[in-house]
């Protein structure tokens, strides 16, 4: 069977015409947006990295042969993942694809008029016909005219049609979908996401060093980053009596814009986010940073200050380390701050509500290396033991002291710090409008009705009416008795 | 004061429940004795009796059940409000309340298209599927009235959750219509339908009113998630994060797009439509039920 078969040649040109033919198919497009839907899921079964990376830490060391197998998938970050993101950006071309081109035809059509009046009105639906006294053509150009149908005159007869409105819409939400991506990919190209946390009475100036994270989007740097500066000057949570619930968080902030001598005062709250041009500064978290002063054995202060420790719990209960890398030797407090304290005979302290009406601060202090020079980054709120001694264990109330043989430790008193999320995302305003706009699209495209309706008057001198509704639309028969009503009324 | 609030929206939504049952008993009464059976003088094959649907007898029942029904809903509607003043809040911080507030658009969503269309026929399902969801809400749900967490307490919540619920009622109305069709599809495939189910409207109404509330509701949906990414930006500093509620909505939102493109450019009807229809307002119970209770991620506020 060695038959010479006739295949066409195609050539690149060609066979990347097909490709283009199909992608923009609406069938593509379709399917695309189903498989964005689909894609969508596991995503919202498995933990994210992005959402909750605890849980994803978990999850390793629960299983960690399908943890490796998930992650060859990018199950941990679908939504970055590079399927994730060919199926969208395939949906993206396809979509411009398949809009435009229609868009351009759709504005000619707007413009040309209705097509002319078909022969045999009597086949067509709500067909009526009565005799004519000599007017009716003009009347029905006037009614015509009023309700603002586009028509086109022939003779005898008028075709006239109503409705565009409905494809236009349908136009508009296609395009405003380009718009929202365009609006998103904007976002994740030149957008910065960083975080701080600064505890009441300090002040945090916007440059890259005083973040505690910071992301930038792959075509924005550090001179993306609005320069400002947020000092708080105080801060106050409100918490429920009966459920321990967060009421109010409120944050009191003096803000001063880069290049301005003067500074504003302002209330954060964590639906009102402070505004800096494209950057918002969000109120994320809170909780509390004890203030402890650490002396050496000769009683010389080696740390005095605040240090943040991060929440367990809805009360409050925090962990912290407080490393003293300048003593000799090296001291280290694995540490929790119960705002509340209470024993539970299963945990040890407690924290019994999450407003600080009885502190304690409940430490073990190591002595040794604390690893600092060693250049592996390290959690400022964990010590490696491993290489240190335990000397003691204690706990302490606000303004005691504890002193072991290599020094001392005051807990002097304690402050709340703020968590702020600084978001610069300049494609957010596209993405705003998109929305709008495919909302009044989908409403235009919903609800708008395409009809036509043609008059005729035969030489036999019958007045004929006949209309068609596209996609079944509602309504065109009362519309048509109106028209003939308006034209039958003056005989 | 606040207690007294909350005391009065219990006894509200119980009485709510009462009015209910009695709807769902005079809606069952109606469907079952508006079956006639012929006299046996008439039929001379007494196996081949066939019954007949008369409707002036069971009319008054009818009348009955529906005044129940909209005397349930003001309860209802009255028991929301109640809870919602002494929690001093919108009544949907927690999944007790947006059950109320769910079974309340349904029952809402009900009412307003029986006025348009002749649905009476879906009211005993419509009243036995509030009364469950009462009564779980109340069982297992109930949670004693809190104030909202900070970052609940939002106009843009107000306005999220309130498109949000009333697409839903309305997406499961359309549900329940396309359940129907199918069910009534299968009957009539088999032979004749049952006289019980004589008095439902013909297939192609049951098919284009499921449409027509999916067309309807669309864009209020589409909205929904709108007002959810401006809420989430003003509270969390992104508008879309890929949490599991926004990733579901999204889904639900494709699925009915998909629908919409289905039966608009392709032209699906019929059985294959309403499979589309129910699988789409699947993934809305979906998100509602699974994203809520086991689910992790910003939308998960604490008992439930
Ligand atoms: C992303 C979600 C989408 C939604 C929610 C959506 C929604 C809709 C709706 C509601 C209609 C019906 C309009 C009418 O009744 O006339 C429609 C029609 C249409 N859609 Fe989409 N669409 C989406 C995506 C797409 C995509 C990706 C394409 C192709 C690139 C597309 C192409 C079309 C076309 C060409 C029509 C008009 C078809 C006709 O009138 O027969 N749509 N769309």
């Amino acid at each position: 069977m060695s038959q010479e078969v006739d295949i066409p040649e195609l050539g690149t040109a060609g066979l990347l015409r097909f490709f283009w033919r199909q992608l923009t198919s609406m069938r593509t497009a379709l399917i695309l947006l189903m498989l964005m839907g689909l894609a969508a899921i596991p995503g919202s079964l498995i933990p994210q990295r992005s959402q909750n990376p605890i849980a994803v830490r978990q999850y390793y060391l629960d299983s960690p042969e399908l943890a490796r197998w998930i992650e060859r998938f990018s199950g941990f970050t679908v939504y970055s993942s590079p399927w994730f993101s060919a199926i969208y950006i395939l949906l993206f071309i396809s979509l411009i694809g398949c809009v435009l081109p229609r868009t351009l035809e759709h504005f000619k059509a707007m413009r040309a008029k209705p097509p002319a009046t078909p022969r045999n009105l009597s086949r067509m639906e709500h067909f009526q016909e009565f005799s004519e006294n000599g007017s009716e053509l003009d009347l029905a150009t006037k009614w015509f005219e009023k309700n603002r149908f586009r028509v086109r005159v022939e003779g005898q007869s008028i075709s006239a049609e109503k409705g565009y409105l409905r494809e236009t819409g349908n136009l508009l939400f296609h395009l405003s979908l380009i718009l929202i991506l365009l609006g998103i990919s904007i976002g994740s190209l030149f957008g910065v996401r960083g975080e701080a946390i600064i505890n009441k009475g300090e002040r945090f100036i916007s440059v890259p060093t005083s973040y505690d994270t910071l992301s930038f989007g792959k075509l924005s740097n550090e001179e993306s980053l609005q320069p400002f500066i947020i000092e708080v000057i105080d801060f106050v949570a409100k918490y429920d009596v009966l459920t321990n619930a967060p009421q109010d968080y409120t944050a009191t902030v003096r803000v001063t814009n880069s290049g301005e001598k003067t500074s504003t005062i302002k209330t954060l709250k964590v639906n009102s986010p402070l505004t800096f041009g494209n950057t918002r500064v969000y109120l994320q978290a809170n909780g509390y940073s004890p203030i402890v002063t650490v002396r050496d054995s000769t009683g010389m202060v080696a740390l005095q200050g605040p240090v943040p420790f991060l929440p367990q719990d809805g009360n409050l209960r925090s962990i912290g380390a407080i490393k003293v890398p300048d003593a000799n030797p090296q001291v280290g407090f694995v540490a929790s701050f119960l705002p509340t304290y209470a024993r539970d005979g299963e945990n040890g302290g407690i924290s019994v509500f999450p407003e600080a009406l009885d502190p304690k601060l409940l430490f073990s202090i190591w002595k040794g290396d604390l690893g600092l020079d060693s250049g592996i980054p390290q959690s400022v709120y964990r010590i490696d033991t491993s290489k240190m001694q335990r000397i003691a264990l204690d706990s302490l109330k606000p303004g005691e002291t504890f002193s072991y043989p290599e020094g001392s430790i005051t807990f002097e008193a304690f402050t709340p710090w703020i968590n702020l999320q600084i978001v610069d995302d300049p494609g957010k305003s596209y993405a705003l409008y998109g929305a709008i706009a495919a909302i009044l699209g989908l409403l235009a495209s919903l609800f708008g009705r395409r009809r036509r309706i043609w008059i005729r008057i035969t030489t036999t001198g019958v007045v004929e009416v006949a209309g068609l509704a596209k996609n079944g639309a509602p309504g065109l028969p009362a519309e048509i008795e109106k028209l003939v009503a308006q034209l039958r009324k003056e005989r | 004061m606040q207690t007294t609030w909350a005391y009065l929206s219990n006894n509200l939504i119980y009485a709510a429940m009462g009015v209910f049952a009695l709807s769902f008993l005079a809606h069952a009464f109606e469907t079952a004795w508006a079956v006639r059976t012929p006299e046996q003088s008439e039929g001379t094959e007494g196996s081949l009796k066939t019954k007949t649907l008369d409707y002036t007898r069971t009319e008054r029942a009818a009348r009955i059940a529906t005044a129940m029904m909209v005397l349930g809903f003001l309860l209802l509607l009255g028991g929301a409000i109640a809870r919602g003043i002494s929690a001093k809040h919108v009544p949907w911080g927690n999944m007790y309340e947006f059950s109320l507030t769910g079974a309340l658009a349904f029952t809402g969503a009900y009412l307003a298209a029986l006025r348009k269309y002749d649905l009476r026929w879906l009211g005993l399902f419509v009243s036995i599927s509030v009364l469950l969801t009462l009564g779980t809400a109340i069982t297992l749900l109930y949670r004693d009235s809190a104030p909202l967490v900070p970052a609940l307490k939002s106009t843009w919540l107000v306005i999220h959750v309130v498109a949000a619920i009333i697409s839903g009622g309305v997406f499961l109305l359309s549900n329940v219509i396309a359940g129907a069709y199918l069910y009534l599809e299968s009957m009539e495939s088999r032979g004749e339908r049952k006289a019980w189910a004589k008095r439902l409207p013909d297939l192609e109404t049951l098919d284009q009113l499921s449409y027509r509330l999916v067309a309807f509701v669309f864009p209020l949906w589409t909205f929904a998630v709108i007002a959810g990414a401006i809420w989430a930006e003003s509270a969390w500093g992104r508008y879309w994060g890929w949490d599991p509620k926004e990733t579901w909505a999204f889904i639900t939102w494709v699925a009915y797009a998909a629908y919409l493109h289905a039966r608009v450019t392709i032209g699906w009807r019929g059985k294959r439509a309403a499979w589309l229809c129910l699988f789409a307002g699947s993934t809305f119970l979906f998100n509602y039920v699974y994203v809520n209770v086991w689910g992790t991620g910003k939308h998960t506020y604490s008992g439930l």
